[in-house]
């Protein structure tokens, strides 16, 4: 039955895209819970110091030792999760709001509209992430604003670039054609049928901007620019410890293994979208 | 008498980038074409590819603006009328695309496809648009079940079909068709004509269907102009260019037409020699002297203006008279 041999190969290769888009999607599902519920969840206080258990290994009491204040790592890293979680989200939606509406327009109407706002968007690209970051965290002061402010705009430039291009490229269309024929306005034809059709690249690109989003945060939390300490930003956690990972390496660990996860979490489901929205793309 | 259209020294240029040096120039992809169309008229357009026969149609609807010349719909002149006020005028000419794979948007359900523009013009309300949506679908003779499929679910005829249903959403009075069945199976082709044609005399629209063969043309057509390299070379009723061509180049694309008797094939056929000069530098003269069995020296001179032939016909050339 040949239909049959066709509907089983479809089902392998919902599969076969499932498993990307399933772990990346169930280890983010873990994290958002953890940052919904963290507090509720976290066996200790994140800032009850046991002052006779300090840098304490993994043991039992302690699934993964205490800092050196003794405070349960586990615990501050549950909690954590939100600071971060929270700051990778909300810069990479805002990004890519910024960068959607500023591609599509600059796409759309061309000329000096295009020429403006692409020179606006090169120059911000001129400037590394991490520094244009550190600059703006530095103006706007150290804390999780501050940082989701300079993550965004560091992640503007790649959206609306890809905006750009998809955009110029839907123009030619003809039911972009067909669409202004028909009498509509350019507000109609740049939601309705553009925007639409332009919304896959996008999505993809944004879940794996934010696991880059998780680096940078992590990063300026790490040097002191972001959320600052005694709250317990992974990034933060891991600057507050690095003094101390000759003598109690798993400080150090516990955090970079949080990171990590989360940011696999994104490019997990990143890679997942786009094996299921562009097939074609081999890897 | 008023035309629907009068299209009046239509000219457009493009600038192009060739080589590898970056050479700027410009093609004249349309020199100075003029034409009208009454109201209930079907004009074909045929000309070979690159002739400049989608621009023209492309100015018509205004997805392009004119270099020069006039665009006259229902007496007003919209060849440099800017996209906000071309909206509230553009419910009275529609177009119908060549690919109707590209034409319909891949995310929007047919019934969407057919509704929005009424929505966008603001005709009738939720149950009336759903009525006359339904009506369309059954002119076109697509089933109302398939309103909430996607393009990708309908062959091209059908989607050809939802093209055209959304173009007489808003019964308009000029309908440009570009090329609107060679993108469709042969046997298909026949069908989507004969649609048009049942439409156009239901509603006494009238078409400006372009075409690339005068065999699609001759079916639905009541006059037929004939392009080549940008410019008219003949525009005649259909039976006076089917029965007497005088342009050579006019008759070069009749003895093209295939025919389905196996005796014509031994008739000496006079088929054209070469190909189409490039745009990028037309011949002097008239563009077609280079391929033309009757030139003489004077084409390669003198560009031919379209004279009024005792056949009825207009026509530019110098040797045909």
């Amino acid at each position: 039955m040949p239909e049959a041999v066709a509907g089983r190969r479809r089902r392998r290769r919902r599969l076969s895209f499932n498993l990307y888009l399933w772990l990346g999607g169930g280890l983010l599902g873990l994290f958002v819970l953890l940052a919904l519920f963290g507090p509720a969840i976290a066996p200790y206080d994140t800032a009850a110091q046991d002052l006779f258990a300090l840098m304490q290994p993994p043991s039992a009491e302690h699934l993964l030792g205490t800092d050196n204040v003794g405070r349960d790592i586990l615990s501050r890293i549950i909690v954590g999760t939100r600071y971060t979680l929270s700051i990778a989200l909300v810069a990479t939606l805002a990004a890519g709001l910024g960068g959607v509406a500023l591609g599509a327009v600059a796409g759309y109407f061309g000329g000096l509209t295009d020429r403006i706002v692409t020179g606006f968007v090169d120059l911000l690209l001129t400037v590394p992430n991490l520094v244009l970051a550190i600059a703006i965290a530095a103006a706007v002061g150290a804390s999780a604003t501050g940082l989701t402010v300079a993550i965004t705009a560091s992640f503007i430039p790649p959206i609306a670039r890809l905006m750009r291009a998809r955009v110029i490229e839907l123009k030619e269309e003809d039911f972009v054609s067909a669409a202004v024929t028909t009498g509509m306005s350019h507000t109609r034809i740049l939601l309705r049928h553009v925007l639409p059709n332009a919304s896959t690249v996008i999505v993809i690109e944004m879940s794996l901007n934010a696991g880059q989003a998780v680096l940078v945060g992590s990063a300026l939390g790490f040097l002191g620019l972001g959320v600052q300490p005694p709250a317990p930003e992974w990034g933060a956690m891991l600057g507050a410890s690095r003094e101390f990972y000759a003598i109690a390496p798993h400080l150090v660990v516990a955090p970079g293994i949080a990171i990590s996860l989360l940011v696999l979490a994104f490019n997990l489901t990143g890679d997942g979208l786009r094996d299921h929205f562009d097939p074609g793309i081999q890897r | 008498m008023t035309f629907v259209l009068e299209a009046k020294g239509l000219s457009k240029r493009f600038a192009v980038t060739t080589g590898m040096g970056g050479h700027k120039a410009t093609v004249t992809a349309v020199d100075d074409v003029s034409f009208a169309i009454a109201p209930g008229e079907t004009l074909g357009l045929v000309g070979e590819s690159g002739c400049g026969k989608s621009t023209v149609g492309k100015m018509i609807v205004r997805l392009l603006e004119p270099d020069t010349g006039e665009v006259r719909f229902e007496g007003r002149d919209i060849a440099h009328a800017t996209h906000g006020e071309l909206r509230p005028l553009r419910r009275r000419f529609q177009m119908v695309f060549q690919d109707p794979y590209g034409s319909l948007d891949p995310r929007q359900r047919a019934g969407d496809i057919v509704t929005e523009p009424l929505v966008v013009h603001g005709i009738g309300d939720a149950a009336e648009r759903r009525r006359r949506v339904a009506e369309l679908f059954e002119r076109v003779g697509l089933r109302p079940d398939q309103m909430a499929n996607v393009p990708s679910q309908f062959s091209g005829g059908q989607r050809q079909r939802l093209a055209i249903a959304r173009a007489l959403a808003l019964d308009p009075a000029l309908i440009v068709a570009d090329e609107p069945v060679s993108a469709l199976d042969v046997s298909i082709q026949a069908q989507v004509i004969n649609l048009m044609a049942e439409i156009k005399a239901e509603r006494g629209l009238a078409y400006l269907f372009i075409a690339h063969d005068l065999g699609v043309v001759q079916h639905i057509s009541d006059r037929v102009a004939v392009m080549y390299l940008g410019r008219l070379v003949e525009i005649a009723d259909k039976e006076t260019l089917f029965s007497g061509p005088v342009h050579p180049y006019t008759r070069a694309l009749l003895e093209a037409v295939p025919v389905p008797d196996p005796a014509r094939r031994l008739a000496p056929r006079d088929t054209l020699k070469g190909e189409v000069p490039t745009p990028l530098a037309p011949p002097s003269g008239c563009a077609f002297h280079p391929r033309c069995p009757l030139a003489s020296e004077r084409c390669t001179r003198e560009r031919p203006l379209l004279r009024r032939h005792p056949s009825g016909a207009e026509v530019a050339c110098h040797n045909a008279f």
